[in-house]
């Protein structure tokens, strides 16, 4: 579904990103991880049309997509969260999620049936009518993500989304994005430091170090790959 | 439609306003001149104050070149009066056309070059200045000496060429207010209206999720344009003469977003309850003054200065919002 192939990003003579290939294929939930500075959110950036690449090619379901503007890559279907929040501060919780389901429904009643059944999915349902500046770090988390997904999106990309809660509280929406994948073959590409929602999630694992990919595939097999052991996970690891 | 419209609006709210438009309604038959004419200032504030808070308030891009619109606008329609003699109905499209191209070329320049915040705000002062500096050597509208439409004692109202007593004027202006507290109403409701206020907050958590930035803050652009010319070629006709010195000048820019800071930006009523106090007390002091036998210049400006702070400093949302707590009105914020 998702194509990158050799992707490639500096930042005045800073490789930030080089030559980073990967496939998100259709229905799959996608780790990306690697330590800070990797190239993880620059990945994200390119992708979502924040960022314009060097050099590569990102395809979406077999469509070329590099250098769209961030609103034309979500009008594509790809709906994405912000590593630091963002929320409309202003307005109600319920408002900025209206918002988000604008963009496939025109019409403003519908869209806040709409943005109500998510919320209610992702626990913020008591929580409407509050400013969105009064929620707690953990519940902007949730509004990132409820936000994204009113925009129906086809493929989701979440930016560190666990980094800041509970554990409970990380069972509780690796439990929301199971079943958004289960039920609506929602396609998922997660960068996360948080090994536990990783592996709990993660079909595949893509590691970024330096900019680039040290390696890939199957969860079980990457966390015992002695690079990334080396670079990120450290030999004590236990997963 | 109206059903729409009316939908989730608290019923004490409706009931007020109401009341308030019954209460503008009957003002001019137990108003003197002069108070018809304050009544009439406190609309035509209430109403830029509107339109230009669509731009700053809704979709939060500051304009402190409003002036240009106003000028433009008065300018167009005065001009085709005097020279062709045409209806200000007809110079009407024309003040629009003109203000929506100016509004639009000001947008394409500032969010097609990635212009914003204060820098935006820079953009818009330096149109109205080249707008004022290029009227008064602008000979065609006579000028820095000044464009006067002929004026004489009407026994008639004329609509059609806008000659006739204030008080057709106060009750013009008064439908012209309405019509624009309503569309902005329906505005924030609106598609449109949300998208505004994402761009407010956050431009890339809105970009985000969709919204072309560019077209929807090009449009609130164009509108406020338009609407703000509306209420220039409204000034040209009530007072029958203008000087680039005076219409594009900085001073008219700031005078008419007061009344929005001052009531609440971003809010629907902020507009009017601001352009009430300010421009009520200001003139009510400047007449107080005068009673009690007080002749210092500029008192006005010095009032409405201390009335600024004094709002910055404890009522930084402006005045509306907590009286909209007060009163109950603010359903949608609990």
């Amino acid at each position: 579904m998702l194509d990158v192939d050799s992707l490639s990003k500096s930042f005045r003579g800073l490789r930030a990103v080089q030559g980073v290939s990967f496939k998100v294929p259709q229905g799959a939930i996608v780790g990306l991880i690697g330590p800070n500075g990797a190239g993880k959110t620059t990945c994200f950036n390119l992708i979502a049309g924040v960022l314009a690449p060097d050099a590569g090619r990102i395809a979406f379901g077999g469509r070329p997509i590099q250098g769209l503007r961030p609103d034309q890559v979500c009008a594509a279907g790809i709906g994405r969260t912000f590593q630091i929040v963002k929320p409309f501060a202003g307005l109600t919780v319920l408002d900025n999620v209206v918002v988000g389901a604008l963009l496939r429904s025109k019409d403003v009643s519908a869209a806040k049936k709409h943005a109500a059944e998510i919320m209610e999915r992702l626990g913020l349902g008591a929580k409407a009518d509050m400013p969105a500046s009064s929620l707690t770090l953990p519940d902007r988390k949730r509004l990132e993500v409820a936000r994204a997904l009113a925009t129906r999106p086809k493929l989701l990309l979440l930016d560190e989304v666990m980094a800041g809660l509970r554990p409970t509280e990380c069972d509780q929406i690796i439990a929301v994005f199971r079943e958004l994948n289960r039920a609506e073959g929602l396609t998922i590409l997660l960068i996360e430091h948080v090994m536990r929602a990783v592996m709990a999630l993660a079909q595949k694992i893509v590691v970024l170090h330096h900019g680039e990919v040290i390696a890939q595939g199957a969860p079980q097999d990457v966390v015992r790959d002695p690079a990334v052991l080396e670079c990120y996970l450290g030999e004590e690891t236990e997963v | 439609m109206i059903g729409r419209l009316l939908e989730g609006v608290p019923r004490r709210g409706l009931a007020m306003l109401a009341a308030l438009l019954a209460l503008l309604l009957v003002f001019p038959a137990f108003a003197g001149g002069y108070l018809l004419s304050v009544g009439f200032l406190i609309l035509y504030f209430a109403y830029v104050g509107q339109a230009w808070n669509i731009m700053m308030g809704f979709a939060g891009q500051l304009s402190l070149g409003h002036s240009l619109y106003v000028g433009l606008g008065a300018y167009a329609a005065a001009a085709l009066y005097v020279h062709f003699g045409l209806s200000p109905w007809v110079g009407l499209a024309a003040s629009i056309a003109l203000c929506a191209l100016a509004g639009a070329a000001i947008g394409f320049l500032a969010f097609r070059f990635g212009v914003a915040g204060v820098y935006f705000a820079i953009l818009t002062i330096a149109f109205a200045e080249f707008a004022r500096i290029g009227f008064d050597h602008f000979a065609w509208v006579r000028g820095s000496s000044g464009l006067f439409l002929p004026v004489a004692n009407y026994a008639e109202n004329d609509l059609w060429n806008l000659r006739g007593s204030p008080r057709m004027f106060y009750y013009l202006m008064l439908g012209m207010t309405a019509g624009a507290f309503v569309l902005c109403h329906a505005l924030l409701r609106s598609r449109i209206g949300y998208y505004w206020r994402a761009i407010r907050e956050s431009p890339e958590a809105a970009q985000a999720l969709g919204i072309n930035l560019f077209r929807t803050k090009m449009v609130a652009v164009v509108l406020s344009a338009a609407m703000t010319s509306l209420a220039g070629v409204i000034f040209a006709f009530y007072y029958n003469n203008l000087f680039p010195e005076q219409i594009f000048h900085i001073s008219r820019s700031i005078e008419l977003i007061l009344g929005p800071i001052i009531g609440g930006i971003g809010t629907l009523v902020g507009p009017l309850v601001g352009a009430l106090l300010l421009t009520g007390l200001a003139e009510g002091l400047g007449e107080l003054l005068l009673a009690l036998g007080v002749d210092i210049p500029g008192v006005k400006q010095v009032f409405y200065g201390i009335c600024l702070l004094l709002v910055v400093m404890f009522l930084p949302d402006g005045v509306w919002p907590p009286i909209a707590r007060k009163l109950k009105l603010d359903a949608r914020r609990r």
